[in-house]
């Protein structure tokens, strides 16, 4: 099994709000192995879920961890950490 | 008859049979489940799972912005973390009615305590409880009623979610217990002319089925009405109709003193409805949209383009642009960068420009491009000016590119206060009633938890405004309306009584505000305006106005 962690600044204007944390939930449930999501030195948080995803209250220029865990992860993190480096809010 | 109070939206007036927003279930009680746990849990996950399929159903129907938010709460009754948490609960013994109701409530309490944007995403998690618990217990989910006929739909206030289905044919009117003027309710209602009052607190008194007057102009609700009065309800509701397909006149008081109504713009693609629609000109043209969405400055051709495009379809008319207004709500990478505690009081607006003086230099020099090039006659001016200095140094900077007539938007007290001085050196001032509100009040735009705070006839708003028409008048200046104030009717009129010489408004407001202002001369306006000002809070002054108002003078 393999686990891969990677730290983003996040680019979506108006942060992890109501249709990025949307999007962003979604597309780790789609991928289908295990993600965590933590900001700063906070403690990680299932990245499935979209509650646990608004409640970490992340702005526009925040840092964020990934870990993934699965054959896929490398890949599943270049596709998430695209998402939330892009501003979805225009 | 009774006549019960609120706040009217608009100035429609509408009759018909009340149907009542279902009622919120009580919470369920703590008792001991009957069942196992594993048919609890397997109760819960079916419930949630057609409450998700329902909401997205929904969604696909409604479309475009309500799919997304319908989709997110779709996703919120299915989380992982709050499956858990339910789980949580069934295995210490809950009932699944309990356990849902008990798992999304911390999570509720969790999003509120964050407050602002956040906070109002706990009304969709109680929507979604909702919906789940009415599932476990074989009942009708909350939410907009189908008698089957026109109706006059009574309701708390409005979530985005049940807006989202509300069929307009159907819906003759809307009556609320709770939300201001600022409410999704009243949002809706302006946007898609729908009658409505809000906030009428004897609302929750109304019955299913009874008839009703729902009187915007006045902010009244009358119930059990004479033949009388229903029968002027219907020749008013006839003759707003005629009013609205009436040929567009030019705004202007009882009196003919001429009122010029402009059209607040983000787009140039806007301007063509705008005309339709009866704008006399632009009063506030946003170029954020130029801005927002780019990494980097668009660049002068860029700008040029837009702009020409803009004037080119007001030849011979005004059109006032206002230079770049980023910071605070409108963050801009490469123009302020740095993380501010306060950002509403921070680098923004003009201070931002100043510090990144490239961009509005190459901003002046494509709005004088763009004015050559047409024959429209451009204003500009710059966003939240504070001070006499600043005014200064935009007015000289802009005079330096050849733009004809530069002037500053009031948004903070302390230019309407120094207006004699600030208008001694502009061509003239707009006054931005949202953001003079936020600083006036000192509650931020975007916090929920102040929204009451907001509310534009706020008498020290009001005397806000009229310090700075004085300041115009004194300097033989204009000084405009820019901000949603002047897309209240009543509060229009006030405006004008105040001393402003042109409102500035969404294109849909106009038909509106013109037939209010036909109704008052200059004198009228003037009363009503003393009779807001004379008050001591918000509510006090819009009544006091709707009196005044409605009293011929000796």
């Amino acid at each position: 099994m393999t686990q891969a962690t990677r730290t983003i600044r996040v680019g979506s204007k108006n942060g992890l709000h109501a249709r990025p944390a949307k999007l962003f939930a979604q597309a780790v449930k789609d991928a289908g192995i295990p993600v965590t999501v933590s900001k700063g030195s906070g403690a990680p948080v299932n990245a499935a879920s979209i509650l646990g995803v608004i409640a970490l209250g992340v702005e526009y220029g925040d840092y964020l961890t990934l870990t993934a865990e699965g054959d896929s992860a490398e890949s599943v993190l270049d596709t998430l950490a695209e998402l939330l480096t892009t501003d979805h809010d225009e | 008859m009774s006549e019960l109070r609120g706040v009217g939206i608009g100035l429609g007036v509408a009759q018909g049979p009340v149907a009542r927003m279902a009622e919120p279930l009580p919470a369920p009680e703590d008792v001991a489940s009957a069942l196992s746990q594993d048919e609890e849990l397997a109760r819960v996950r079916e419930a949630v799972a057609g409450v998700a399929r329902e909401l997205e159903e929904r969604g696909s129907k409604a479309g475009g912005a309500a799919q997304e938010v319908l989709e997110a709460q779709a996703m919120m009754a299915e989380d992982p973390t709050l499956d858990q948490e339910v789980a949580t609960r069934v295995a210490a013994g809950k009932t699944g009615e309990f356990a849902v109701h008990d798992a999304f409530a911390t999570f509720r309490d969790m999003l509120a305590a964050m407050g602002g944007y956040l906070g109002e995403r706990a009304a969709d998690l109680d929507d979604v409880a909702q919906r789940v618990i009415a599932r476990l217990r074989g009942l009708p989910a909350p939410g907009v009623p189908d008698p089957g006929h026109p109706f006059v739909l009574v309701a708390k206030d409005l979530a985005p979610a049940d807006t989202a289905l509300l069929d307009l044919d159907k819906v003759l009117a809307l009556v609320t217990s709770e939300g201001g003027p600022t409410s999704h309710t009243a949002i809706l209602a302006r946007e898609k002319s729908i009658v409505a009052v809000v906030g009428v607190a004897e609302a929750p008194g109304l019955a299913d089925g009874e008839s009703v007057i729902v009187d915007a102009a006045k902010g009244v609700v009358t119930t059990q009405p004479t033949a009388d009065e229903l029968t002027q309800a219907q020749n008013r509701a006839e003759a707003r109709r005629n009013a609205a397909s009436a040929p567009i006149t030019p705004g202007a008081l009882a009196d003919g003193t001429a009122i010029p109504l402009l059209a607040n713009l983000g787009k140039p693609g806007g301007a063509a409805e705008a005309v339709e629609l009866g704008a006399e000109g632009v009063g506030l043209f946003r170029t954020e949209f130029l801005f927002l969405s780019a990494s980097q400055a668009p660049t002068v051709d860029e700008q040029t383009k837009a702009y020409t495009e803009l004037l080119q379809t007001f030849p011979g008319k005004k059109v006032v642009v206002r230079a770049l207004d980023a910071g605070a709500d409108k963050p801009l990478a490469f123009l302020n960068d740095a993380h501010e505690e306060n950002p509403a009081l921070g680098l923004r607006g003009l201070r931002a420009l100043r510090a990144s003086e490239d961009i509005l230099r190459e901003q002046l020099t494509a709005l004088a491009n763009a004015d050559k090039a047409t024959d429209a006659d451009l204003w500009v001016m710059a966003p939240m000016v504070s001070t006499v200095e600043e005014t200064e140094y935009f007015v000289t900077l802009a005079r330096d590119y050849g733009i004809k007539t530069a002037g500053v938007m009031v948004e903070v007290p302390s230019s309407a206060i120094m207006a004699d001085k600030v208008l001694a050196i502009a061509d003239f001032a707009s006054i931005g009633t949202n953001d003079l509100t936020q600083y006036t009040l000192a509650a931020d735009r975007l916090l929920g938890s102040v929204a009451s705070f907001q509310d534009p006839w706020h008498p020290a708003v009001l005397s806000l405004v009229k310090a700075t028409a004085d300041g115009g008048a004194a300097n033989g200046k204009p000084v405009g309306i820019c901000g949603e104030a002047a897309a209240d009717p009543l509060l229009a009129v006030v405006l004008v009584g105040l001393g402003a010489a042109t409102l500035s408004m969404a294109p849909t407001a106009l038909a509106d505000v013109r037939a209010s202002l036909l109704q008052y001369t200059r004198d009228d306006a003037e009363r009503i305006a003393a009779a807001a000002l004379a008050a001591s809070d918000a509510a006090s002054a819009r009544t006091a106005a709707q009196a005044a108002a409605e009293t011929p003078a000796d």
